[in-house]
């Protein structure tokens, strides 16, 4: 069966350093996977590439069995994408956002407007969807996002650190939230985190990405074994002292 | 059927952040109205016009101003554009767009017709107060003005796009607007004619007159009298296509600057 996401010994620098090194790992349909490292272990560089915001000089992504650089086209319309920095337009209404990221996946007025409705039912924002983005709290622009995102009814989920800069209960809303989706709608999700425990240990698959390279990939177990760490909270090593 | 789908939702957010930000037209149109009342008042008895295409008779300055300003209208949304690029890339929302699975040469056209759209408006509403003010172009000029208007906005919007992927900051734009937009304008016919130049100094005329924004203003001088200016259309129509070429490849995936950013 075609995997929802296939990297094959993807490879990209700035100038001479190298961010990602030969990275491979796949992500099944109706999985959640994380891809977990800490800062700067290149997690950010990987989701550009994925989404094609510049290509890889060496290596291939796949989405569903298409190519991303070769057919872009096809490949990121079976995407849907939560960037880690804001991206709404906060001078537009939560439902001129949502019209706005339907009509760029080509969503004819109507099957738009049915999908808004779903969306906000679904998250819960019926009533703020004359509200401009600006007005909103964190969590409620995160799930906008979300929303935006599952517009276009993708296939592949793709989430770059979502819940930096929230409280944690909404985090915990939010992991639970796009657990259910994966869960209920059968939507592949890779979800980049450096936070552990946004991982469910039963379920979930976890890529390991440290220096730009994968170190492990597999079930929680089977990443903490190759790693040789007790538990997920010490698979990043000690942290280095911030005082002399 | 998507692909007219996207442009429309394209412009009309284009349009729609324009409306919702109301002190953008009021800038749009005091700039060009301080040199329309308060500058051509000063330059009228200092400058004398001869009669020149388009014109058949001796026109007032403010007359001849009257095309540069739509230029520098036109010249200046499309720095707004190219601004407003530069901080949606910054701020992420760039993103959103580049991840359509519609091809980037066409997102980035429909971006540049979105931003033509909304500078077109800015021209009529500073043509409608212009009239008030006095000037005398004939009726069917304000329609025979619009295909100059667009090839005009056309090539500043692509030299706005093609800015944009080549700025690395926000805080880099202000060197635009000297090294730019300022040299763009005051070295063109937007405020005098190419032989009063002349009259004052070869060099200044020989570069106003290689100035492509030169022809733009002379195409919009010809387009509101109701008749056309072959040199300046010929130059307008080839040097917009190589610029928006220019910022398509500054956009590409595979060759594009924007990459210096992305990650």
């Amino acid at each position: 069966m075609t995997l929802a996401l296939e990297v094959t010994g993807l490879t990209y620098c700035f100038g001479q350093k190298r961010a990602l090194d030969e990275v491979s790992f796949a992500v099944e349909r109706t999985s959640f996977t994380a891809l977990l490292g800490p800062n700067g272990a290149g997690k950010t560089t990987f989701f550009s590439l994925a989404t094609r915001l510049f290509d890889a000089p060496a290596g291939t992504i796949r989405i569903f069995g298409r190519d991303v650089t070769r057919h872009p086209g096809e490949a990121l319309a079976r995407l849907g994408v939560v960037f880690q920095d804001p991206t709404l337009d906060l001078d537009l209404s939560v439902v001129q956002n949502l019209r706005y990221a339907a009509a760029l996946h080509g969503l004819k007025p109507r099957l738009a407007a049915e999908r808004i409705e779903r969306e906000l039912a679904r998250f819960g924002l019926f009533e703020q969807r004359h509200q401009k983005a600006r007005r909103l709290n964190g969590g409620h622009r995160r799930r906008i996002e979300i929303a935006r995102a599952l517009m276009h009814e993708p296939a592949l989920l793709l989430l770059d650190e979502p819940t930096v800069g929230l409280d944690t209960p909404t985090r915990s809303q939010l992991v639970a939230l796009v657990h259910q989706l994966c869960h209920e709608e059968g939507i592949a999700v890779l979800w980049t985190t450096h936070l552990v425990d946004e991982l469910n240990d039963e379920g979930d698959r976890v890529v390991l990405l440290q220096r730009g390279r994968v170190q492990a990939q597999g079930t929680v177990p089977e990443v903490l074994a190759a790693a040789g760490a007790a538990d997920l909270h010490s698979i990043f090593g000690p942290a280095p002292a911030l005082l002399p | 059927m998507t692909w007219l789908i996207c442009l429309k939702a394209i412009v009309w957010r284009e349009l729609l952040r324009f409306l919702n930000q109301p002190s953008r037209l009021i800038s749009a149109l005091v700039r060009p109205l301080i040199w329309l009342l308060v500058f051509a008042a000063g330059f009228r008895a200092a400058l004398g016009l001869a009669i020149a295409p388009p014109y058949d008779t001796y026109i007032p300055y403010g007359v001849y101003v009257v095309p540069g300003l739509v230029g520098m209208v036109q010249l200046f949304n499309a720095m707004q554009s190219s601004l407003s690029m530069v901080y949606d890339r910054e701020m992420g929302s760039m993103r959103l767009l580049l991840t359509s699975p519609l091809p980037r040469w066409y997102l980035i056209s429909c971006k540049l017709l979105a931003g033509i759209v909304v500078s077109v408006v800015q021209v009529y509403a500073f043509l409608a107060v212009a009239w008030l003010c006095g000037d005398d172009a004939p009726p069917l000029g304000y329609v025979t003005v619009l295909p100059a208007l667009i090839a005009n906005g056309v090539m500043l919007g692509a030299l706005g796009l093609l800015l944009s992927s080549l700025i690395r900051q926000l805080e880099n734009f202000a060197g635009v607007m000297n090294f730019v937009v300022f040299p763009l304008f005051f070295l063109s016919t937007a405020l005098y004619p190419l032989w009063k130049i002349r009259e004052g100094s070869e060099i200044v005329a020989d570069i106003c007159a290689l100035n492509p924004f030169t022809y733009g203003v002379e195409m919009i001088r010809f387009g509101l009298y109701g008749q056309w200016n072959g040199l300046a259309t010929l130059v307008v129509l080839t040097v917009g296509p190589l610029l928006l070429a220019g910022a398509i490849l500054g956009y590409s995936p595979s060759r594009g600057l924007i990459r210096r950013k992305a990650a």
